[in-house]
């Protein structure tokens, strides 16, 4: 009894500055999704129901960002994924000036997103753009191409800065799984004669699963949420809003606190759906 | 898969004293590597700050006269400090810090300046919550000119007087009969366009219609394309934002459209917007529609355009030494009518110093001062009298042109939306921005209509 009374004691305090930070927003961004709050207004808070949910139902924006949202997710995790996994493998095995090239790959993690993403931009320009001055040069492409403007190119184009950013990421978490699995078992199946493509399926692979589950996990939340990378490249241009550029528009710069909650708890829900299949797929318990 | 292949292999070479070491102590080796690769990472940034080299000095001005004395100045609040959103980073800093020195000299009132943030609705966005909090902390402010209506309940009604100033400018700043901004200087769309290319192929006069701007456009940029692949006819704002609303409020006016607001779907409003759509890849970069005002200017100033729709201050950085279009280029009146912007002074309803924030007001706006910066830095004036001024003239001699668009200016209708005006401007270049990018003009504008009206519901 003591020994339980003492440990909640301990966990008091983490328990409290959970309630805080994490609990007590969400509680209030929940209750305001139910009102008609402003943000700078004197007007009166009216309690509306559920009505800012059926606006948000019957909203063709809503669709078009969480059509969006859930497209760059897949894509960029798919992309994202298999050239992290291969990264890893190669930083984790031995040869000259592996310290340079893990910090290398590490580059473009490091530079926040709202830089590297205007870079990209400078980069894609149809008139000053690095691309298309190479793609002129050698003789590529016959004109200079809109990447960031065109709507043929303009998802694309976007997915690859997300991908060119986070790949690093992804490599740097599936290196660390790599690293605590240990040698001897390669050694045994060098043994018993398994081909290295065999290693890889029945060994690296199984053992690398609880990093893997923790970075698809990590990755396609973060993906769900993206912000920076749409905002910057192309702000509210039409079908290339996301979920989160959307709830920003609507929360700051239309001042609607009530319909903003609305959408950031969509996405709250959406996340946490994700997260549950993950769970459900991976059998992850803990 | 050949990676993993080496990776077996040389897992197998290792030593067999290193692998030990990986099986006992996992964890340390990982800090390690995560220390050794941030170590790296820090190497690198440095390396690479070393061999970039350093940016040129920011564009600040410099200044060749000392702002006009205070007129008729008032030493009762001397000692007050004042807290002001004043000239974002950059060009109007100088001009800033000049004009506060003038001042706290002549009222003894300190100034406590914070440039504005960068872009205006992030700067919209902080004063909303400066003003959600009740807060003291901010006296004067500097406010875009189409935000008067969305602000007035947080702003202090100024008993400054309005004569000799701009009439469209002075209606736009008084919500309910009562005056809650003073405009200080302000923009224009103008349209302007390479003399030397104009002359080439043979064309007396910058274009007076959008017919005649699309033909010369059309037939400059066929016979210039071949010698630079870059060049193109007619650039404009054509990004998602707020410089959407006035160049295509622009083409909606000036082609018989109507107002944004009520007629955005009318006949001859789709007609403009289709044609606008028209444009891009073919008169106008395919681009255009990730283009804000320094994107634009870019490609003008960087000699690759024949044509561009833009503010005023271009004609000062265009006339820069050093540009590829000094004295290449000039300016005319857009076909058709040009909306109107600028920047305005305001006083905070949560200020503690209403009057002595009333006196910086009434400095930053009256007329020695609006001379002063116009003639320093092409921040034109909001007083009418001043663009007969023969010192202006000589420096900016598109001056003359400007009373006649001011008299045909369209203002973007923030009065009558008041707190709604973000909202309602966005739905609308959201629906012009769909119609660029290929949608159904009529299906498009339609529900920007439908849309308006509904935002637009008491």
């Amino acid at each position: 009894m003591e020994r339980r009374r003492l440990a909640w004691l301990l966990l008091a305090p983490t328990l409290l500055v959970l309630a805080v930070v994490a609990f007590y927003p969400l509680a209030q961004t929940l209750a305001y999704s139910f009102t008609d709050a402003r943000l700078g207004s004197s007007r009166p808070v009216h309690f509306v129901g559920l009505r800012n949910y059926f606006d948000l139902l019957v909203d063709p924006r809503f669709y078009s960002s969480l059509s969006l949202t859930v497209r760059f997710a897949t894509v960029t995790v798919v992309f994202e994924f298999t050239l992290g996994l291969i990264i890893a493998l190669v930083i984790n095995s031995q040869f000259r000036g592996r310290g340079l090239m893990r910090a290398a790959v590490l580059v473009p993690w490091a530079i926040p997103t709202v830089m590297s993403t205007q870079m990209w931009k400078w980069m894609y320009h149809d008139v000053f753009g690095v691309l298309n001055d190479l793609g002129l040069r050698c003789g590529l492409l016959a004109a200079p191409v809109a990447w960031a403007a065109d709507p043929a190119y303009l998802f694309p184009a976007l997915c690859a800065v997300d991908i060119w950013k986070t790949t690093p990421f992804i490599a740097l978490m599936l290196l660390a799984g790599l690293q605590v699995i240990p040698a001897d078992i390669y050694e045994a199946a060098d043994i018993d004669g398994a081909s290295p493509l065999q290693q890889f399926w029945a060994l690296t692979l199984p053992l690398l699963r609880p990093a893997i589950v923790v970075t698809l996990i990590f990755r396609t939340l973060d993906a769900l949420r993206a912000f920076d990378i749409f905002y910057v490249m192309v702000g509210n241009r039409p079908h290339y809003q996301t979920l989160a550029v959307f709830n920003q528009q609507v929360l700051v710069e239309f001042s609607r606190v009530g319909p903003g909650s609305a959408i950031s708890v969509v996405i709250f829900l959406l996340i946490a759906f994700f997260v549950f299949v993950y769970m459900r797929l991976f059998g992850v318990r803990e | 898969m050949g990676t993993s292949l080496a990776c077996a292999h040389t897992r197998k070479l290792a030593p067999l004293a290193e692998q030990a070491q990986y099986l006992a102590l996992p964890r340390v080796e990982l800090t390690v590597f995560v220390v050794r690769a941030l170590l790296w990472v820090g190497f690198i940034v440095f390396l690479a700050n070393l061999t970039v080299p350093a940016p040129p000095p920011s564009t600040s001005a410099t200044l060749r006269t000392t702002p006009p004395p205070v007129p008729r100045p008032d030493r009762r609040w001397a000692g007050t400090t004042l807290t002001y959103y004043g000239e974002r980073p950059g060009f109007g800093m100088a001009f800033e810090r000049a004009l506060l020195r003038q001042f706290e000299q002549d009222t003894g009132i300190r100034v406590n300046y914070i440039p504005r943030p960068l872009s205006a609705s992030e700067c919209y966005a902080s004063y909303q919550r400066v003003f959600q909090a009740r807060s003291p902390d901010v006296d004067v402010m500097m406010v875009d000119v189409v935000w008067p209506g969305a602000l007035a309940p947080h702003l202090v009604p100024l008993s400054l007087s309005t004569e000799g100033f701009l009439p469209q400018l002075v209606e736009n700043s008084m919500v309910d009969g009562k005056l809650v901004a003073m405009p200080g200087y302000l923009g224009a769309g103008l349209l302007y366009y390479r003399t030397d290319l104009l002359q080439r192929y043979g064309y007396e006069g910058p274009p007076r219609s959008f017919d005649e701007l699309e033909q010369m456009a059309k037939s400059i940029q066929a016979g210039e394309k071949p010698v630079n692949p870059r060049f193109v006819g007619f650039v404009w704002q054509g990004y998602t934002y707020e410089g959407l609303t006035c160049n295509a409020l622009e083409w909606q006016v000036s082609q018989g459209g109507g107002q944004m607001l009520d007629q955005v779907d009318s006949p001859e409003a789709l007609r403009a917007f289709s044609r606008a759509a028209g444009w891009i890849g073919t008169i106008s970069p395919a681009g255009v529609t990730g283009y804000q005002e320094e994107d634009v200017r870019n490609v003008f100033e960087g000699g690759n355009a024949a044509f561009m729709r833009h503010w005023p201050y271009c004609y000062a950085s265009g006339n820069a030494p050093g540009s590829p279009v000094k004295g290449r280029f000039e300016v005319a009146p857009l076909p058709g009518a040009s909306v109107l912007g600028g920047w305005e002074w305001a006083v905070s309803a949560y200020s503690r110093h209403p009057q002595a924030a009333e006196q910086l007001v009434a400095y930053q706006t009256c007329l020695p001062v609006q001379r002063w910066r116009a003639v320093e830095g092409a921040f034109l004036p909001t007083r009418p009298e001043l663009y007969k001024d023969p010192e202006l003239l000589e420096r900016m001699p598109f001056c003359a042109i400007m009373p006649e668009v001011f008299r045909q200016a369209i203002t973007r209708p923030s009065t009558r939306c008041r707190d709604l005006y973000n909202e309602a401007s966005s739905i609308y270049f959201q629906g012009v921005a769909t119609v660029l990018q290929g949608g159904d003009p009529a299906a498009s504008m339609g529900r920007v209509r439908r849309d308006l009206s509904e935002l637009m519901q008491p």
